[in-house]
């Protein structure tokens, strides 16, 4: 099958790394002393503990379950003890805290009892959506979406191609790449298992033409019923909306979703790991992680999902240097850390170490327009930073700034060092913000009208009852006068009778 | 000779905008009240000094009060209501309060009577309870206007600082006594 292949507008072709990592096989990563799982490693609701301090749990329990339909449940990765529940610092660009349950591995590593699903083929998609689901499988492409809702919309509605993402732009990470040539049954399979859990008509395995090794292992197992096709390289091809582009030549409607245009797409990990959730019934328990940049011994590990970032890095040897920034993901849109005691979540492709990030300083824009050429949104990155820095939320909104992907190409590019996506990302969260407060502002008003028309109707009634009370007293009066005035009627009647019967008698 | 015409209709044009202007109908009014009304932050808190955020948003209107005299809003309504009405941005005026992170009201359980008498004075119907029962805060619908604070005769509500979430920060006892007594 020959796929014509397009290109999405922009992008940047930048020296990618691998090389530091991708050629070294993978290594397990020994137990660490305490394991970290904050329940919410997802977009969405974040997970409801079901374990107390002190419980023992096993190796792929479920310690905390899904709340809502976007939320995923969490599982011990280990056997062990839960020693806390409580705040504790996890991957987040702001360096906060949030819920998390710690365990100490018992170090016996003992599974707990699970099932697994024989012979996919023949399960009802929604079923299998749901052992994907209780699985705690969330998209391991970066963004975490739970997998299962992807799934999901799939069956609601017609799906012409899945498109499975091996398409690993982003310089120095290589773990997608270290997964498709260590385990591409795993993945050939898993794909299969998508594909039959959405009904696709189409499916697709995208690589980059610098991964060879992948492509030709994949390339060994799959049959006609797989595309595998390789792209050349150029980032953010690894973006949803970009490599749908470049697949199919469609794109993806400004605030719609690629199913709206009958596609879905899942990562590689995805994949491997719906296949090891369905046919071994093992939850997402682990992930490969790249650990590159300035270590002695960059290489890719498989962790235990919980797993500190120190105690990665202290594996390929590395050592606390002055001027040293940590980032986890990659060097394009990762985030800076500070505290290397955060786990390892379902979401960290990559621990990053980097002495030469750019710390140039801002100087003003020049108004080159270089930034324009290489978005892959087809933005006006320039009008965007104007309207960020001077807060109009309404021009924002107007140029678009939601459909911006936060690639970095942009920053990249531009000779005055201005680091546009930390402005983009800070006017996004203030509009949400703002909205947020707009409606409670709304909800806030809805009450106080309610309200003051339930007091209106009150005192109406109130006054009503005064009204009805003064009606009874005139008619008890009134009836009292009737009784009164009937009383004396037949008191002067009588007396005429008595006048006349005395008159009669005499 | 239709050069003459042309500037003629306009300056005629420009006439009748600038005498709308000068005289707006009540239309026009409302409208406006409507657009001030719907940027400010609803909390009904009478620290303007009127009985409400419409109200507040009438005498603005009518040139009665100024656009620095909402403490929720902050500088953040400040600036919004300086850009729809053409006007400078000046800080808040401090005789009608502060502005700050946003709070909501706390009621201590152990302390409350049940005297409704908060029930009665908030203004978005966010306390729950009833006569000789316990009162508690429903955290979401609390617009943390203070309105509560004054008629509880055993001065059990506090204003607590909330998450992101909009629910309370649970603070440690001896900070919590600190903020209270502030």
């Amino acid at each position: 099958m020959n796929r014509e292949l397009h290109s999405f507008p922009g992008g940047l072709r930048i020296t990618t790394h691998k090389e530091l990592s991708n050629d070294k096989i993978s290594i397990i990563t020994p137990l660490p002393d305490r394991i970290i799982l904050p329940l919410q490693q997802h977009i969405g609701t974040p997970a409801e503990p079901l374990v107390k301090i002190g419980d023992k749990v096993l190796k792929g329990q479920i310690i905390a379950r899904a709340t809502g339909y976007v939320s995923v449940p969490v599982h011990a990765t280990t056997s062990g003890r839960i020693i806390d529940i409580g705040d504790y610092s996890v991957p987040d660009s702001l360096g906060l805290k949030a819920p998390c349950i710690v365990i100490e591995p018992d170090g016996d590593d003992i599974w707990f009892d699970i099932k697994s699903t024989e012979n996919f083929e023949s399960v009802d998609p929604k079923a299998l959506q749901n052992v994907i689901r209780e699985a705690g499988i969330v998209g391991l492409g970066g963004a975490g979406f739970p997998a299962h809702v992807k799934l999901k919309e799939g069956t609601e509605s017609a799906v012409d191609t899945l498109i499975i993402n091996g398409v690993e732009c982003e310089p120095h990470i290589s773990c997608d790449d270290r997964l498709i040539r260590e385990k591409p049954a795993y993945i050939v399979a898993g794909t299969r298992m998508i594909r039959h859990a959405v009904q696709a008509k189409h499916c697709v395995i995208a690589l980059e033409e610098d991964m060879p090794e992948a492509f030709e292992a994949l390339e060994r197992l799959i049959d006609d019923d797989i595309e595998l096709i390789k792209l050349p390289v150029k980032y953010p091809q690894g973006g949803e909306r970009q490599l749908i582009k470049a697949l199919t030549g469609k794109e993806v409607p400004s605030g719609g979703l690629p199913i709206h245009i009958g596609i879905v797409m899942h990562n590689v990990g995805t994949a491997a790991a719906a296949y090891r959730a369905v046919t071994r019934g093992e939850p997402l328990i682990s992930r490969y992680v790249t650990v590159t940049g300035e270590l002695p011994d960059p290489r890719n590990l498989q962790v235990l999902i919980g797993t500190p970032v120190r105690h990665c890095a202290d594996l390929c040897g590395y050592q606390e240097k002055e001027g040293e920034v940590i980032i986890l993901g990659g060097p394009m849109m990762g985030m800076h850390v500070q505290n290397m005691h955060i786990p390892i979540i379902k979401t960290t492709n990559c621990v990053l170490v980097s002495s030469t990030f750019n710390r140039n300083p801002e100087m003003p824009c020049i108004r080159c327009g270089e930034c324009v050429d290489v978005c892959p949104a087809e933005l006006l990155p320039q009008q965007l930073y104007w309207h960020a820095r001077s807060r109009n939320y309404e021009r924002l909104r107007e140029y678009h700034l939601f459909d911006c992907i936060e690639c970095g190409c942009c920053a990249y590019v531009c000779p005055s060092n201005i680091r546009l996506v930390q402005y983009y990302r800070k006017a996004k969260k203030e509009i949400a913000q703002e909205e947020r407060a707009r409606r409670g502002a709304d909800h806030a008003l809805q009450r106080f009208i309610a309200r003051n028309e339930r007091l209106e109707r009150e005192m109406q009634e109130q006054h009503d009852k005064k009204d009805g009370m003064s009606d009874n007293i005139e008619q008890e009066t009134d009836k009292r006068a009737y009784i009164q005035s009937a009383v004396e009627r037949t008191k002067a009647k009588r007396e005429q009778l008595k006048k006349t019967d005395s008159g009669t008698d005499e | 000779m239709s050069g003459v015409l042309i500037i003629l209709l306009l300056a005629a044009g420009i006439g009748i905008f600038i005498v709308n202007n000068k005289h707006p109908d009540t239309r026009d009014q409302e409208r406006l009240v409507d657009m001030i009304d719907s940027l400010l932050p609803q909390t009904q808190c009478e620290k303007c000094g009127y009985s409400g955020c419409r109200p507040y948003a009438e005498a603005i209107v009518r040139n009665q009060a100024d656009i620095n005299q909402c403490p929720p809003g902050g500088q953040h309504t400040i600036r919004q209501l300086a850009y729809l009405l053409g006007r400078d941005i000046k800080p808040l005026n401090p005789a009608y309060g502060k502005s700050g992170p946003k709070t909501i009201a706390w009621i201590d359980e152990d302390i409350c009577i049940g005297c409704i008498k908060c029930i009665h004075a908030c203004p978005v119907d966010a306390i729950a309870g009833a006569l000789q029962q316990m009162h508690t805060v429903i955290a979401e619908l609390c617009t943390g206007c203070e309105l509560c604070i004054a008629p509880c005769p055993v001065d059990c509500i506090s204003m607590v600082l909330t998450n992101r979430a909009g629910h309370r920060i649970k603070l440690k006892p001896e900070t919590r006594s600190a903020q209270v007594s502030s």
